[in-house]
């Protein structure tokens, strides 16, 4: 299965037996007049063709290599704002380590700011061979339009294999307008990056809202761009010495188009995001606490855990906790060291957001609820009963030390 | 003014299982719908026009099912409404998404806001409205979760980035892509569903759009799918017997040894 550009049916052979009706995930295979007729809704996955007995189902690669040959290294988007960087930078400088080594290429970084040189500086202590620096008043503030073009720039000067941004709002914006403008492709919200052995980047991905994963590569074009989701790799670890090469880059501000001012900037209240994704601990509140004042429990067993509170989507739609404690598909993903699900059913929007935490509790009335699937530890029962001796028994714990 | 809005036809999928025995999508009762997340910028397309007078264009590509979706857009109350549909464009990813966008767009000619939704619930990358922006050569803005103010051929909105919110000035033309914040939807009055019915939609081919074969689908098209797979199920854990006293103590106790409590 790779690079099918068509998939067709060889209507003689066709039994009409269905099986690739029931194969394929995206429900475009239809029975016409007997015979299995592939849809213009096709995704082209190659599903059918394998599970076809009469080999009826066959499909078209194509398989030109174009230009990669050039292209080599790994290059990573330091993002940074007010000159703190991202914590997803360091597990992409994990992850680009690792990918680095083994196709026995090299691990740059580029960094675009002002006064930003010092954080550059400490990358190095995370082996990385080269970083590149744009340091400028004139990047102080993240803007689509200047961001985007240096990178393009810096990119088609060094010509890196790979190029991985975290899958923030700031590298999200940037990177579908960086590959169109380089077109080549680009897979959004990776949690999963290999090497094949021909040193193609094997880009794994949650698609459907986490229902299914999808490997997507990039065979043709280079370099191959990815957005990596935040918390899902581990991060690098610190050494003391590593010696790499900054190149400080200077541009012409003039020659650099930008068209988007930014007028006014506010720090979201409530820091509520920015807790729940650093927390190491996280108590989250579902639809089975039943009412708004649920919350309060909730949030009584995380101070005493010293974690934050989480919440379904539910919850969030019905008003009974703001959008930042939202964790999910459409919240926040999160991986704590500790995740106790409370009266969550464990749907997998919300999965989505929270299962590769460490060690997951799930607390729930209905033995057969999803979220046991994935829980360490399941308590079948009421959490109006559960959680208050929970609460009791670490408070007691506490004054003993 | 001139607003363009793009939708996307996607499965009305909530909660998809996958069936053990087959590795396949369960799909009782599936049926397609306006992608979530779309129908913010529909509304707001809408309300634009309602504010600053002119028309707003609904444009999706898709199969000829797609049509049901602008239908549906025609219900809440735009204006026009095109398809672009070709067998060509069957199998595109993100960058041959945005080409045959930017293509139908360009063939519309006047435009001064393009509106996309967040992200769709299927592909999932919220790639497509940046990526169109760089197509059409305009600047785009993401996150936007409020639009201040159109003053001549300025746009003032409020973005949401990952933990603070800017105001940010845009030229017109400009593309945003849109959060749920920005508005709450509104439902399709009996009228309108009337009028959608008999309101003609524009269907456009790949010889319509003029444009590069090669840029459009799955020729255009730098991903490709390898593989689908189901998530690894974590392994199965333990669960915790007895009454609630009981059960609070396991877990306590276990909590201690992993020293989280
Ligand atoms: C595109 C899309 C994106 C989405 N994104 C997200 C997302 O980001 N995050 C998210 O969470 N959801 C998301 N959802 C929604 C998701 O599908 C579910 O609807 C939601 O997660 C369910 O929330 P819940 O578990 O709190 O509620 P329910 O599914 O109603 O579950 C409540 C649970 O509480 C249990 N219960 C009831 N009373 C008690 C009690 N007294 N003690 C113990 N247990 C009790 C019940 O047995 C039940 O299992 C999304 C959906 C879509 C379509
Ligand atoms: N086939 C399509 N037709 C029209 N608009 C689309 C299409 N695909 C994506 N879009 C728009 O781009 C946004 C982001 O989509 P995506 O990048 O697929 O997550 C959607 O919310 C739509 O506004």
């Amino acid at each position: 299965m790779s690079n099918i550009i068509n998939i067709r049916v060889t209507t003689e052979k066709c039994s009409g037996c269905g099986l690739c009706i029931k194969s394929c995930p995206f429900n475009c295979i239809a029975l016409v007049d007997g015979v299995a007729f592939i849809q213009e809704s096709c995704r082209l996955c190659g599903a059918c063709v394998s599970v076809c007995e009469r080999e009826a189902i066959v499909s078209e690669s194509k398989n030109e290599k174009t230009g990669t040959i050039k292209y080599s290294g790994i290059l990573i988007f330091v993002e940074q704002r007010k000159n703190v960087i991202a914590p997803v930078v360091f597990e992409l400088i994990d992850k680009g380590r690792e990918l680095a080594d083994r196709l026995g290429e090299k691990l740059e970084c580029v960094i675009l700011g002002k006064d930003v040189k010092q954080q550059a500086e400490e990358l190095f202590h995370y082996r990385v061979d080269r970083i590149h620096v744009y340091d400028s008043p004139f990047l102080e503030e993240f803007r689509d339009d200047p961001y985007s073009e240096l990178l393009v720039c810096l990119i088609q000067e060094i010509k890196p294999s790979i190029f991985l941004l975290g899958a923030t709002s700031e590298g999200r914006s940037i990177a579908p307008r960086i590959a169109t403008r380089l077109r080549t492709g680009l897979t959004a919200d990776c949690t999963g990056l290999e090497t094949d052995s021909e040193g193609n980047l094997l880009q794994t991905r949650p698609a459907f809202g986490g229902n299914i994963m999808a490997t997507i590569e990039c065979r043709n074009t280079r370099p191959q761009i990815a957005t990596v989701r935040y918390k899902v790799m581990k991060k690098a670890e610190r050494v003391s010495a590593y010696k790499g090469e900054l190149v400080c880059r200077d541009f012409d501000e003039k020659s650099i188009r930008n068209r988007t001012w930014v007028k006014k900037v506010a720090e979201a209240q409530g820091k509520g995001e920015a807790s729940l994704t650093e927390a190491n601990i996280i108590v989250s509140g579902g639809k089975g606490l039943g009412n708004p004042e649920g919350f309060k429990l909730v949030k009584e067993l995380a101070d005493v855990l010293g974690g934050a509170v989480g919440a379904s989507r539910i919850t969030v739609d019905e008003g009974w906790i703001p959008y930042p404690h939202q964790v999910g598909l459409s919240g926040r993903t999160v991986r704590p060291k500790l995740y106790i699900a409370c009266g969550i059913s464990g749907s997998v929007q919300h999965l989505a957001g929270m299962q590769t935490s460490d060690i997951v509790v799930a607390i729930n009335k209905d033995p057969s609820a999803p979220i046991f699937r994935i829980a360490d530890y399941g308590i079948v029962g009421d959490l109006y009963e559960v959680i208050p001796e929970i609460i009791k028994l670490v408070r007691e714990l506490k004054e003993q030390k | 003014m001139e607003i363009i809005v793009c939708i996307k036809q996607v499965p009305a999928i909530t909660e998809v299982r996958i069936d053990p025995e087959t590795n396949t999508l369960v799909r009782e009762g599936v049926e397609a719908a306006i992608n979530p997340f779309d129908m913010y910028a529909l509304e707001e397309g809408i309300r634009l026009r309602e504010r600053y007078g002119g028309w707003t264009t609904v444009m999706s590509m898709g199969p000829s099912q797609a049509e049901s979706a602008l239908r549906e857009a025609l219900a809440l109350g735009v204006d026009h409404a095109i398809l672009l549909s070709d067998k060509a464009f069957a199998g595109a990813d993100t960058l041959a998404t945005a080409y045959t966008l930017a293509c139908g767009i360009r063939k519309i000619g006047v435009y001064d806001i393009v509106i996309c939704g967040l992200k769709t619930t299927d592909g999932d990358t919220g790639q497509v409205g940046p990526g169109l922006a760089e197509e059409l050569g305009m600047p785009h803005v993401s996150y936007v979760r409020r639009i201040i103010d159109i003053t001549g051929k300025t746009l003032l909105v409020e973005r949401s980035l990952e933990d603070y919110y800017e105001e940010i000035e845009a030229p017109l033309p400009s593309l945003i892509t849109v959060t749920k914040e920005i508005n709450e939807p509104r439902l399709p009055s009996f009228k309108g569903k009337m009028a959608a019915r008999k309101a003609p939609i524009e269907v456009w081919n790949s010889n319509d759009l003029g444009g590069v074969l090669d840029r459009f689908g799955i020729r255009g098209s730098p991903t490709q799918v390898m593989k689908v797979f189901n998530p690894q199920p974590r392994l199965k854990g333990e669960l915790l017997q007895g009454n609630p006293k009981s059960q609070a103590d396991q877990l306590v106790k276990r909590l201690v040894e992993k020293r989280l409590a």
